[in-house]
C-alpha cells in the first residue's frame, strides 16, 4: 500500500497545495527538497501527474504555447487537499530506516501549513504500539526472544529519538523550508 | 623560608575557598562567620564590662557627698545638700536637695544651674516616664515644674531615674550636709573569698560554653568541605597541602567572624542605652573593650579555629576519592575521656572546707579545676550520646526518623549541645553554691508585712517653730487621706535624760493606746497613761528615770533645739516589750498624748507604719506620694521578711542574664545547623509530603531529634553540675544540699531553647515541604 | 483536542487542568483518565508540563482551574489534611532519586508507609519485607540507602509504592537515573506487581522504551494533554 510511486504521488501532490505550477517546476520543488542524491526523473513526474488528473486530485489550470517540454499548469483539486491531508496523517507502519519518509512528511506538513508535531505524535503513538507488542512478548519470551526484540525495539526508539529531536527542531527547520 | 611560603600559599588557597565556592560556598563561610562573630562579638561584650563598670563607679563617686568636703557655716561656696529617697514601682530614684548658700556653692555633675526652689531638674529616662500616662502617679509625687535636664555626665547609666529639686527652706540639720564640693573615695570593701570564688565561676561557667560554640561554628557545612578537599586531592594535592587548606578555610571563617564580631559589637553599643537590664543600663561610651583583652581575643579566636579544624581532621584521610573517616568504625572510647573530669575534681578536692575564714583560694586552681571539668563535659557528651543513641528502638515514626538520624551522625548533635551542656552544668553548681550561701548573705529581717506595708521614718527638728509631734499629726493625716490606706500607726521617740546626769538617757515614745500596742502588750490602755517598758536594751536606765514625780528633760537635740521638762506621772505601769512591724523591740518609757510633755521644739524622730489595702493596686505609690508631698526627707521604707547581700544579688542577677545569652546564642546556632540540614534535604521532604506524611510527624520528628541530645546534655551537665557544686560548697564549708529550684530552672531554660530552636525551624521546614521541591527544573 | 468525557469506568479522571508558576502556563487545559489496572504513560518533551500533571492528579499540588475526580470524589474540593490521608492510603510514589531516607534501612524504608498509616513496627516491617521479596530485594532489608546501588535502591522505592497496596502508583521518571538493564527490570517489576494488585499506574517518562511498558500514552506539550488512544 505504501510504495515509493504512492508516497512519489503525495508529494508532489503536497507540493501544489502550495501553489499550482507547471510539471518542470514540481520536479525541481522535489528535488531540491527531497532529491538529494536522487533527482527525480521527469518522465516519473508526467506518469505520476496524469495519474493524479486521472484520479480527480489535481487539474490542468492552463497551457501556456511555446516550445520545449510539458507547459501544462497543474492546480490541486478540493480532493487533493483530502487526500493529502489523509496521507500526512496516517503514521507510517514502523521498519527500519523510515527517515526519508518520515522527513518527506514532515517537510510537507509544515509547507502546507499543517502541525508537524501532531504528526509526529502520531507517529510515536504508532511506533508505540509495535513496542508494546514487543515489549509483551519480549516478556514472555525466552532469552533469545528477549535480544531479537530489543535490538528491534532500540532502533524503534532511536527513530522516535530522531523524531523528537526533528519535532525540536522544528522552529529552525520551518524557517530553513520556508526560505 | 619556602615552607613558610608554601604555607602562606595554601591558607590562601583556602581562603580563596572560603569565598569563591559559589553561593553555596558564601552562605557556608558566611554562617560560620556568624557563628564565630555573636561568640566573638560576647567576648568584647565581657572584656568592656570591667571599663564600662569602672566608668558608673567613677560618674557615681562624683556625685557623691559621702566624703565631701563640709564646712560649718554658711558661706559663697557651700551647698545644702539632702538626699531624697523614692520609689517608684519597684525601681528606686536617685534624688537630692539643693540650696545654693552663695554664688560659688558646688554645682552637682550635669546640671547647668541651680533649679530654683521647688523646681526640677531631671534626667532624660525621669522625664520620659514622668510624660507618660504610667508616670503619672510619680508626677502626683514630683510636681514641680522640670527646668532642666540632668546630662550624661551626671548619670550612672542611661535608664537612670534621677532629679535634683531646688528647695529654699533646707536647714543644716542631722539629714542634711553642707558641702564645698562633691568626692567619694570610700573604696569598696574588697571582695571576700567566697564572693570572689562565685564570681570567678560565673565568667568561666558564661564563657566556656562560648568558646566550645566558637568551636562548633568553624565546622559549619563541614562535609561539603571534605568532598571538596577530596577534589583537590585528586587534582594532586598532597594530603598535608589539603589540610593546610582545610585551615586556610576556617582562618578565613574565623576572620569574617572577628569582623562580624566587631561589626556586631559595635551594633549592639549603639543601642545599649536603649536596654535597661534589671535597672541596670550602660551608656554606649562606656562600652570600650581594654585594648589588650580585645587584641586577646583577635588572635585567640583564628588560632582556636585552625586548631578546631586540624583537631577534626585527626581522624581523617583525606583520598581523591573521598574522604575516609578512619576514626569513625572504631567505638568512642570512655577512659581518655574520663580524665579532664576526674582530673578537675583532683584539683578541686584538696580546697574542700577551707570556708571563708582560711582566706584565699588559689584563683587559678580553682579556675583550672573548673575548666577541666566543665571540658571534660564536651569530651563525655559524644561517647554518651553514641551509647544511649545506638540502644534506642521502638516507637513511633517521628521517633524513629530521629533516632536513625542521630545513630548516623551523633557527634554533629553533641557538638551542637556541648555548649549548653557546659553552660547548664555551670550555672547549676552556681545556683546550688548560691542556694547555699545565701543563708549567710541573706537576712532575715524580722519585719512583718501582714502588720504593716511600709513605714515612714520622720526625723524631727526640721523647723524650730513645729515640734515632732505636730510634724508628725500632719504627716500621718496626708498619709491617712491617700487612696487605698487603711490604716497609719504613728510612733513618736525623744530622748529623755535626766536633769543632772546628761548621760543617764532612754527613749520616751509618745503614742495613742492603738499605736502603743504595736510595740508592747497592753493589758489597758486609755489617754492619759503611762508605761515602762520591759524587755529593751536598757531596762535598767529605763527603769531608774521612769520614777513617778521625777523630772526628765525631754526632746533635747544636737542641733540645738532645747529640751522640755516632763514629770514622770504616776501610775506608771510595766508592760512586756513586742517587737514592731519592722522587727525593732524598742525600749524606755511610753506615753499616751494626754500624758505626753506639751510644748514646742520636742525634738526627736517618728516612725509610721502605713496599712494598706491590698486589693487597691496603686496604693503603695500613693502612700509614698503622700509621705514625699508632707515631708520630701523622709524615709520610706517597705517591709520585707528578707534581704539580699547587694553584692550578691548583682553576682546572682549576671549568672541569670549572661546563662540565657548563651542559650539563646547556642540556640541560634542550632538553629542555622537544622536549617543547613533541612535545605540539605529538600528533595528528600518533598518525597516524603508526597506520599502522604503528616507534616506533625515531620515536625515531631525535628523536635525529637533536637530534644534527644538536649536531653541527654541536660542529664550529663544536671549531674556534672551537682558534683561541681557540692564539692564548691564543701569547699566553702556550706552544707551540701540540692537546690532543686534551680536545677529545674536551667533544665526548663534548655528546653525552652529546645522548643524553640524547633519552632523557629518549624516554618522553614514547612515551607521546604511544598511539593516544589519535587520539580526538578 | 484536550476535551474528555470522563469514560466510564474511570479511577481518576481530570478535565481542563490549569496551573500556572509565574509566568509559565504549566498546564494549559490538560486532561486525563485512567482505568483500574491500567498503565498509562505520561510523555512529553521536558518542561511541557508532564511532572506538573502527574502532581495535580496525585493531589499533590491543587490546579487552578479544572477538575480532578478519583473514585467519584473530587480532589480539587478536599482539604490538604485529606488529601495527605488519601496519598497515604490509596496512593504510591516512586521518584527518580532522592526519595528514600538515608538514615533508616531498607526495610524501615519501605515499612514508612504503612507505619505513617498507623500501622505497628513488627507487623508494618514484616509486610515490608514480603513486598521487597517480590521485587528480588530482601536481602538488603537491613542496609542503607547509601550502602545499595541506584538500581536496587529503585527497586526498594517500587516495594515502598507498593506496600500499602495502593490502587494508583504515580511513577515520575522512575528509570531516570538507572541503566537499560536495571530500568528494564524495575519497569518490569513495577508493571507486573501493579497489575497483579488491578493497581493503576500513571508512569511519567520521556524514554519510549519505559513508556512501552504502557497500555497506553498520553502526550503533553505545552501544558495541554493529547490522548493518543483517541487521536487514530
Amino acid at each position: 500500500m505504501y510504495s515509493r510511486a504512492m508516497s512519489i504521488g503525495h508529494t508532489l501532490l503536497a507540493l501544489l497545495e502550495t501553489g499550482p505550477r507547471h510539471g518542470y517546476d514540481l520536479k525541481r520543488a522535489f528535488d531540491d527538497k527531497f532529491g538529494h542524491d536522487r533527482p527525480l526523473a521527469y518522465g516519473q513526474v508526467y506518469s505520476t501527474m496524469s495519474r493524479l488528473l486521472k484520479n480527480g486530485l489535481v487539474e490542468v489550470e492552463g497551457i501556456e504555447p511555446g516550445d520545449g517540454p510539458d507547459r501544462k499548469r497543474y492546480a490541486i483539486t478540493d480532493a487533493g487537499i483530502t487526500d493529502v491531508a489523509a496521507w500526512l496523517a496516517q503514521p507510517e507502519k514502523p521498519e527500519p530506516y523510515l527517515q526519508s519518509t518520515l522527513y518527506t512528511k514532515v517537510v510537507l506538513a509544515l509547507l502546507t501549513g499543517r502541525s508537524a508535531q501532531d504528526l509526529l505524535d502520531t507517529q510515536r503513538a504508532e511506533h508505540l504500539r509495535l513496542m508494546r507488542i514487543l515489549t509483551t512478548r519480549k516478556r514472555k519470551g525466552d532469552l533469545a526472544d528477549q535480544l531479537v526484540c530489543d535490538h528491534a525495539l532500540f532502533h524503534l526508539e532511536a527513530d522516535l529519538r530522531w523524531l523528537e529531536l526533528t519535532a525540536a527542531r522544528l522552529d529552525q527547520l520551518a524557517q530553513e523550508v520556508r526560505r | 623560608m619556602s615552607t613558610l611560603r608554601t604555607w602562606s600559599q595554601d591558607l590562601r588557597m583556602g581562603a580563596r575557598f572560603a569565598f569563591g565556592g559559589g553561593r553555596e560556598g558564601w552562605t557556608r563561610t558566611l554562617l560560620t562567620g556568624i557563628g564565630v562573630g555573636l561568640g566573638a562579638a560576647l567576648l568584647l561584650l565581657t572584656t568592656a564590662l570591667p571599663g564600662a563598670l569602672a566608668a558608673r563607679d567613677l560618674r557615681s563617686d562624683a556625685r557623691s557627698t559621702w566624703t565631701a568636703p563640709t564646712a560649718e557655716k554658711a558661706g559663697p561656696g557651700t551647698l545644702l545638700f539632702a538626699e531624697v529617697q523614692t520609689t517608684f514601682r519597684n525601681q528606686d530614684l536617685y534624688g537630692g536637695q539643693l540650696r545654693p548658700e552663695g554664688p560659688d556653692a558646688p554645682l552637682p555633675p550635669g546640671l547647668k544651674r541651680f533649679p530654683g526652689p521647688g523646681e526640677l531638674a531631671v534626667s532624660p529616662a525621669l522625664k520620659d516616664l514622668l510624660g507618660s500616662p504610667e508616670g503619672r502617679l510619680l508626677r502626683d509625687r514630683l510636681d514641680g515644674p522640670i527646668t532642666q535636664t540632668i546630662s550624661d555626665d551626671g548619670l550612672i547609666g542611661p535608664g537612670e531615674l534621677a532629679f535634683y529639686l531646688g528647695s529654699d527652706t533646707l536647714r543644716d540639720d542631722s539629714s542634711v550636709k553642707r558641702i564645698t564640693g562633691f568626692a567619694n573615695d570610700i573604696r569598696p570593701e574588697k571582695l571576700d573569698p567566697v564572693l570572689m570564688l562565685l564570681l570567678v565561676m560565673v565568667f568561666v561557667a558564661l564563657l566556656m560554653p562560648v568558646a566550645v560554640f566558637v568551636a562548633a561554628a568553624v565546622r559549619f557545612g563541614g562535609e561539603a568541605r571534605d568532598r571538596r578537599l577530596a577534589a583537590l586531592r585528586l587534582v594532586g594535592a598532597d594530603s598535608r597541602m589539603a589540610r593546610r587548606i582545610a585551615a586556610g578555610e576556617a582562618l578565613a571563617g574565623a576572620v569574617t567572624g572577628l569582623v562580624l564580631g566587631a561589626g556586631f559589637f559595635y551594633g549592639v553599643r549603639q543601642f545599649a542605652d536603649r536596654f535597661t537590664v534589671l535597672d541596670r543600663s550602660v551608656f554606649p561610651a562606656d562600652l570600650t573593650p581594654s585594648p589588650w583583652l580585645a587584641v586577646l581575643v583577635a588572635l585567640a579566636v583564628p588560632v582556636a579555629a585552625v586548631a578546631v579544624t586540624l583537631f577534626a581532621l585527626r581522624g581523617v584521610v583525606i583520598e581523591p576519592l573521598g574522604v575516609v573517616r578512619t576514626a569513625k568504625p572504631a567505638r568512642r572510647r570512655i577512659w581518655w575521656r574520663l580524665v579532664m573530669p576526674v582530673a578537675g575534681l583532683g584539683l578541686l578536692v584538696p580546697l574542700m572546707g577551707r570556708g571563708r575564714e582560711h582566706g584565699d583560694f588559689n584563683q587559678w586552681q580553682v579556675i583550672g579545676g573548673v575548666v577541666l571539668l566543665l571540658v571534660g563535659i564536651t569530651a563525655i557528651l559524644p561517647w554518651l550520646v553514641e551509647a544511649v543513641v545506638s540502644r534506642l528502638s521502638g516507637g513511633g515514626v517521628a521517633w524513629q526518623l530521629a533516632v536513625r538520624r542521630l545513630q548516623l551522625s551523633s557527634g554533629t548533635a553533641a557538638r551542637l549541645v556541648n555548649g549548653i551542656a557546659v553552660a547548664v552544668a555551670g550555672a547549676i553548681a552556681l545556683q546550688m553554691l548560691f542556694a547555699g550561701v545565701e543563708s549567710d548573705y541573706t537576712k532575715a529581717t524580722g519585719q512583718d508585712p501582714s502588720r504593716a506595708a511600709m513605714s515612714v521614718w520622720v526625723r524631727g527638728g526640721q523647723d524650730p517653730d513645729t515640734g515632732i509631734v505636730e510634724q508628725v499629726r500632719t504627716v500621718s493625716q496626708k498619709l491617712r487621706r491617700a487612696e487605698g490606706v487603711t490604716g497609719v500607726t504613728p510612733l513618736t521617740t525623744v530622748n529623755a535624760v535626766a536633769p543632772k546626769d546628761p548621760d543617764r538617757m532612754t527613749d520616751l515614745t509618745i503614742a495613742s493606746c492603738p499605736s502603743l500596742r504595736e510595740i508592747a502588750d497592753l493589758p489597758s490602755c486609755k489617754d492619759g497613761d503611762t508605761f515602762l517598758l520591759r524587755g529593751g536594751y536598757d531596762d535598767a536606765t529605763a527603769k531608774a528615770l521612769a520614777v513617778p514625780g521625777d523630772r526628765l528633760l525631754v526632746g533635747g537635740s544636737p542641733e540645738g533645739a532645747p529640751p522640755v521638762s516632763w514629770t514622770v506621772p504616776k501610775g506608771v505601769r510595766a508592760v512586756p516589750a513586742r517587737p514592731d512591724p519592722a522587727g525593732t523591740t524598742r525600749n524606755g518609757i511610753l506615753a499616751t498624748p494626754g500624758a505626753a510633755p506639751q510644748g514646742r521644739g520636742v525634738s526627736g524622730y517618728s516612725s509610721v507604719y502605713v496599712q494598706l489595702d491590698p486589693a487597691a493596686p496603686d496604693a503603695m505609690e500613693q502612700a509614698r506620694t503622700a509621705a514625699f508631698k508632707a515631708d520630701p526627707l523622709a524615709t520610706v521604707m517597705t517591709l520585707k521578711s528578707t534581704e539580699q547581700s547587694n553584692r550578691f544579688a548583682s553576682i546572682r542577677t549576671g549568672l541569670y542574664v549572661g546563662a540565657v545569652l548563651v542559650l539563646l546564642l547556642i540556640g541560634a546556632s542550632m538553629l542555622v545547623s537544622q536549617l543547613e540540614q533541612l535545605r540539605e534535604r529538600k528533595k528528600l521532604l518533598s518525597a516524603l509530603v508526597a506520599f502522604g506524611t503528616r507534616r506533625s510527624t515531620l515536625s515531631l520528628s525535628v523536635l525529637w531529634q533536637t530534644a534527644l541530645p538536649i536531653g541527654l546534655g541536660l542529664g550529663l551537665a544536671t549531674a556534672t553540675g551537682l558534683a561541681l557544686g557540692a564539692v564548691l560548697m564543701r569547699m566553702t564549708a556550706v552544707p551540701v544540699s540540692v537546690d532543686w529550684a534551680s536545677v529545674a530552672w536551667m533544665s526548663g531554660t534548655g528546653a525552652a531553647v529546645v522548643l524553640l530552636v524547633t519552632a523557629l525551624s518549624l516554618p522553614p521546614l514547612l515551607r521546604l515541604m511544598r511539593p516544589d521541591g519535587l520539580r526538578t527544573e | 483536542m484536550t476535551a474528555h468525557a470522563a469514560p466510564a469506568g474511570s479511577l481518576l479522571t481530570a478535565t481542563d487542568l490549569r496551573k500556572t508558576y509565574g509566568p509559565t502556563h504549566a498546564l494549559d487545559g490538560a486532561g486525563f483518565a485512567i482505568h483500574p489496572g491500567e498503565v498509562v504513560a505520561i510523555m512529553g518533551p521536558s518542561g511541557s508540563g508532564k511532572s506538573t500533571l502527574l502532581h495535580c492528579l496525585a493531589g499533590i499540588v491543587t490546579p487552578d482551574s479544572g477538575t480532578i475526580t478519583y473514585a467519584g470524589r473530587d480532589l480539587t474540593a478536599m482539604s490538604d489534611r485529606e488529601r495527605s490521608a488519601l496519598r497515604r492510603s490509596e496512593f504510591g510514589f516512586v521518584f527518580q532519586f532522592g526519595q528514600l531516607v538515608p538514615e533508616l534501612t531498607c526495610v524501615e524504608n519501605v515499612a514508612l508507609p504503612l507505619r505513617l498509616n498507623g500501622a505497628g513496627r513488627r507487623q508494618a516491617e514484616r509486610t515490608a519485607l514480603d513486598w521487597m521479596r517480590k521485587l528480588e530485594v530482601d536481602g538488603l532489608k537491613d542496609k542503607r540507602p547509601g550502602e545499595v546501588s541506584g538500581g536496587q535502591g529503585q527497586r526498594v522505592a517500587v516495594a515502598r509504592s507498593l506496600v500499602t497496596g495502593p490502587r494508583v502508583v504515580f511513577a515520575d521518571e522512575p528509570t531516570g537515573a538507572l541503566d537499560s538493564l536495571n530500568g528494564e527490570r524495575v519497569m518490569q517489576l513495577l508493571t507486573e506487581a501493579a497489575r497483579a494488585t488491578n493497581a493503576a499506574v500513571v508512569l511519567v517518562t520521556h524514554e519510549t522504551r519505559v513508556a512501552a511498558y504502557s497500555d497506553r500514552e498520553i502526550v503533553v506539550r505545552d501544558g495541554r494533554s493529547r490522548d493518543m488512544e483517541h487521536a487514530i
